[in-house]
């Protein structure tokens, strides 16, 4: 029970400061993985990948997969019920006043500060996913890593399509040539 | 009692497929909104739902999910919001559920383990590609140029909570001296 509550509560506190949608729960989701110890960063990366190759937003679906890694599937509702709540009441106070909250110069202004931030943590979240899928496990860098990764990217980067067939295609690589071994 | 039961459990479903049939979140998921909500139910117009994306993204939390609430509060007030939140998280909470009991299942298969070793490198790949799009738009000037490196020093060194950065790069924005200039421009 203990536990259902602090993943209520944990996920609460993602959706209260992750703006900006898409990856933006994600420097919280890692932070939420160091400070308890219910996964790892290699948990983190699988959380991704099955985010954004299943249907439905991002944020909802890494909640419910580490709540579910968690506690279970009742630790899957019930971190996703706590990342909706925020949003939800949030929403609901602003849907009164919309016009003057969109248009408020304060609001504006604080963007400007929280536009890069988001850019910065995603960034720093990514950095630590590198470390767990672009090294060895005795610490060194995987050459053969740090290849596939810069032609993926270059992939991505160039041909903008869905990142599920770059998910499958990266699987298949990594079968191919046994990258978990 | 009967036709506002009958309208929540429209938003419900309508929200659900919405959640069924877009695969990414954020913009991938405004054409099926665009669908379900402005066409075939005239819930909203496009510019409505255009506002609600904008504010959607300057407010905390899942864009499609604020959107949701915004949608199902405008039709049946805060219940309708509800329904429609609880109906755009349902198909996600059912489907991750099973592709977690799944691979905690195999994950000890050697085939599970290579491909999730490439799907790893894959992932940093996909975030670094968000994170450059987001830079282009987000980090510009003195200020963007300012937190966005703060931030991440910040993060890579001491790794605080991302709260703190939340907190602090909004006071950023908010205390950061203007130019004269502003006033004309409007948007």
């Amino acid at each position: 029970m203990t536990l259902l509550l602090r993943l209520y509560w944990e996920f609460f506190k993602t959706g209260l400061f992750a703006v900006g949608g898409g990856l933006a729960t994600l420097p919280f989701l890692y932070q939420i993985g160091a400070k308890t110890g219910w996964y790892d960063e290699a948990i983190l990366a699988d959380m991704v990948a099955v985010g954004e190759s299943t249907p439905g937003p991002i944020g909802v679906n890494m909640a419910t997969y580490t709540g579910f890694t968690t506690a279970g599937t009742v630790g899957g509702i019930v971190a996703t019920l706590g990342l909706v709540t925020p949003c939800l009441v949030i929403i609901l106070i602003i849907a009164r006043f919309l016009k003057a909250f969109k248009e408020n110069e304060k609001v504006q202004r604080v963007f400007l500060g929280l536009r890069p931030a988001v850019c910065a943590l995603i960034l720093a979240a990514g950095i630590r996913v590198m470390r767990i899928a672009l090294f060895d496990a005795s610490g060194g860098l995987s050459a053969a890593a740090v290849v596939i990764f810069a032609a993926l990217f270059a992939a991505i980067y160039r041909l903008k399509w869905h990142p599920i067939i770059f998910i499958v295609i990266s699987a298949v690589i990594g079968v191919v040539f046994s990258l978990g071994v | 009692m009967r036709d506002k039961l009958k309208e929540l459990w429209e938003l419900f479903f309508a929200f659900a497929k919405i959640g069924l049939f877009t695969f990414g979140g954020g913009y991938a998921m405004l054409p099926m909104i665009q669908r379900e909500v402005v066409e075939n139910h005239g819930w909203a117009t496009d510019d409505e739902i255009l506002d609600y994306y904008a504010i959607g993204q300057c407010t905390p939390g899942v864009i499609a999910v604020n959107t949701a609430t915004f949608v199902g509060n405008s039709r049946a007030g805060a219940a309708g919001g509800i329904a429609a939140t609880l109906g755009v998280i349902f198909p996600s909470v059912v489907i991750i559920t099973i592709i977690a009991s799944f691979l905690r299942t195999f994950a000890g298969l050697p085939v599970v383990r290579n491909a999730f070793a490439g799907i790893r490198i894959c992932v940093c790949a996909l975030i670094l590609n968000a994170v450059i799009k987001l830079m282009k738009k987000g980090v510009k000037g003195a200020l963007g140029i300012t937190v966005f490196a703060a931030v991440l020093a910040v993060m890579v060194v001491f790794d605080p909570s991302p709260i703190f950065a939340v907190v602090g790069a909004a006071l950023c924005g908010l205390l950061w001296p203007r130019r004269q200039k502003e006033g004309g421009e409007g948007k």
